[in-house]
């Protein structure tokens, strides 16, 4: 399968695609940033600021030069790892970003490992009993799940496990995190939230991509020559499925983008989303690009790996 | 054939259901929730109980009273008034950037499928790189650039939605444009815009109905996620995602005033996938 020079030159192609999917998503993240809202020097200085001041500041920010130049120092830049400094604080980006980012990366990371094997499992079981009561219930709670938005999760799980249960705490980051028990009750809430939501999308990816197979001819054979349902299932349809499932998960983890941002701004959970909604509040440009490049190039990541397990695990290109 | 009794083929009703446009239930029940909804967002002004910003009870986060159907607010508002008022900013705020998206984007890809070539090829390349942008943070970064108002709310939402809808509009015109009507036509010597007029729209059109549908529902839940986080319609107007934020201290005490507007937002977004989902064959397959 890996030898195969049609296999690499697909993977390639793919490859290709996202980088040049990198380079014009930045540029509408620079040119979001930087050329719509106008004059940054004048926004800096606000209104009472003389010309000549403007002006200077304008040509020590390099804000003269013409901004296809600027774009492309901006763009070495940040692959240099120089994000520039925030205009609020005036500390490096980086600095800023760092930490949060570890905190943005432990939440995705439990949410993944809890997801994935319960969205799997459901998902499977759904396809297999296809029509059967279980089915239904796990397709109406995504559906339901999937066509409300992610506070409306937040918000439910609040009222469900925080005022009515009275378990957890509902802000997470007000407690201290000094025992595991402590640590487990600041995580929870977000954890189930985005968990909820990411699964929900898994769950149907999954169920659909299961289904797909078990539609096609050979596995109808295994079924009409007595195999039962579930090995029917797991032995000849599933070996077929991994690639579309593996594919449905890394789509599905691609949520997570979406659905953090709400879940941290809910929680006061101090990741890369939460400092990014501050920034939006307090209009901090450089803040601002930064957090959005790093939310465009996880979503771009997860998309091209789940287009990448989609390409290698397809049987037809194994020559 | 001839077995048939000539009376029925001879006289039938076009009613939906003889045309094969009928519904089942469960679409009924959306497209009734759906209509209620529109109804709400163009007449509800006019039959608020109380001013929508005026403090009509000094108590605040009010139960739900004879007086004040969906309690109050942290201010002391009332909520039903407010929420029939958020009715029209949710719903015609979705539905100016649905209506934008779509045909923007179903007018491209008809061009990008009959014309091909480079500028389908470059065209459909730049578009897929916009999708490559989580659809939540293209608004935040958006609104942090230019602050927020409701035609940038709209651009906002419809430049998100725009690309998606070229995908699929171009798609189903791919398949179309192939046909031997097609080509007749363009070999009769017919021009671009009497193709994607007359040949290609009518095949596609109700599949294109459909997606949009569904793209209703995303900018309802991008918007909604962007007013929760207090970037979408600005005080003291408040779409339902504003009201859910403004009121979100009173989740605790399980305030009517928060559990209200979340209510409105998801039988709007259910209703529509319920409708969608249960659309006759004969519109949502047409193409294919």
């Amino acid at each position: 399968m890996l030898r195969s020079p049609t296999t690499w030159l697909l993977v390639g192609q793919r490859l290709g695609i996202a980088f040049i999917t990198l380079i014009i998503v930045s540029f509408a993240v620079f040119f979001a940033t930087e050329l719509l809202p106008g004059d940054v020097a004048q926004i800096l200085l606000g209104q009472a600021a003389t010309p000549e001041a403007v002006a200077g500041l304008r040509e020590a920010m390099g804000l003269d030069e013409p901004a296809i130049q600027r774009f492309i120092g901006w763009l070495t830049g940040l692959a240099q790892g120089d994000m520039g400094r925030s205009y609020v604080n005036d500390i490096e980006v980086a600095e800023l970003v760092g930490g949060r980012l570890q905190n943005s990366l432990r939440l995705a990371g439990i949410v993944t490992l809890i997801c994935v094997p319960v969205a799997l499992s459901l998902g499977i079981l759904a396809a297999m009993f296809r029509g059967s009561w279980m089915d239904r219930a796990v397709s109406t709670a995504t559906i339901s799940v999937i066509s409300v938005p992610e506070f409306m999760v937040a918000t439910l799980s609040v009222l469900i496990f925080a005022v009515w249960l009275d378990w957890l705490p509902a802000l997470s980051y007000g407690v201290d995190v000094d025992s595991l028990g402590a640590m487990l009750r600041a995580y929870a809430m977000p954890v189930i939230t985005l968990s909820f939501v990411v699964s929900a999308q898994m769950i149907r990816m999954t169920r659909a991509a299961v289904i797909e197979t078990i539609e096609t001819p050979y596995v109808e054979m295994a079924l009409l020559k007595g195999a039962s349902r579930t090995r029917m299932v797991l032995v000849h349809a599933l070996p077929n499925a991994l690639g579309p499932i593996a594919n449905a998960v890394a789509l599905s983890l691609s949520y997570l983008v979406g659905g953090v941002i709400i879940v941290e701004t809910v929680f006061n959970y101090p990741g890369v989303a939460k400092l990014m909604v501050d920034a939006v509040a307090t209009r901090d440009l450089p803040l601002i690009q930064s957090c959005a490049m790093i939310f465009c190039v996880s979503y771009l990541s997860l998309t091209t790996l789940a287009d990448m397990i989609a390409i290698l695990s397809n049987p037809r290109l194994r020559q | 054939m001839t077995t048939t009794p000539r009376t029925k083929s001879k006289f039938r009703l076009p009613t939906p259901h003889n045309m094969g446009y009928a519904f089942n239930w469960t679409g009924r029940i959306g497209l009734a929730l759906i209509l209620f909804w529109a109804v709400v967002a163009m007449f509800g002004r006019w039959f608020t109980p109380y001013p929508v910003g005026a403090r009509v009870d000094w108590d605040y986060f009010g139960g739900i009273s004879a007086e004040y159907w969906m309690g109050t607010d942290y201010l002391g508002r009332d909520i039903f008034s407010r929420v029939l008022m958020g009715a029209r900013y949710t719903v015609g705020i979705a539905l100016a950037a649905v209506t934008l998206a779509c045909t923007i984007g179903v007018v491209l890809g008809m061009i990008a499928a009959v014309i091909g070539g480079w500028f389908d090829t470059l065209l459909s390349r730049f578009l897929d790189a916009f999708n490559g942008i989580p659809s939540l943070l293209f608004g935040l970064v958006v609104v942090a650039a230019v602050g927020s108002s409701i035609p940038v709310l709209v651009l906002t939402l419809a430049a998100i939605y725009m690309p998606g809808a070229y995908r699929f509009a171009r798609a189903l015109a791919v398949n179309i444009n192939t046909m031997d009507f097609v080509t007749v036509a363009r070999a009769r010597g017919e021009a671009t815009p009497y193709l994607i007029r007359r040949e290609i729209l009518p095949n596609i059109l109700g599949p294109v109905l459909a997606d949009l549908g569904l793209r209703f529902v995303f900018i309802v839940l991008v918007l909604s996620g962007l007013s929760f986080l207090g970037l979408g319609v600005q005080p003291p107007n408040a779409d339902w995602g504003a009201l859910v934020r403004e009121n979100i201290e009173g989740l605790s005490l399980g305030a009517p005033a928060v559990i209200f507007p979340s209510i409105a937002i998801a039988s709007l977004t259910i209703s529509v996938n319920m409708f969608i989902d249960n659309l006759p064959t004969k519109i949502r397959d047409r193409a294919e």
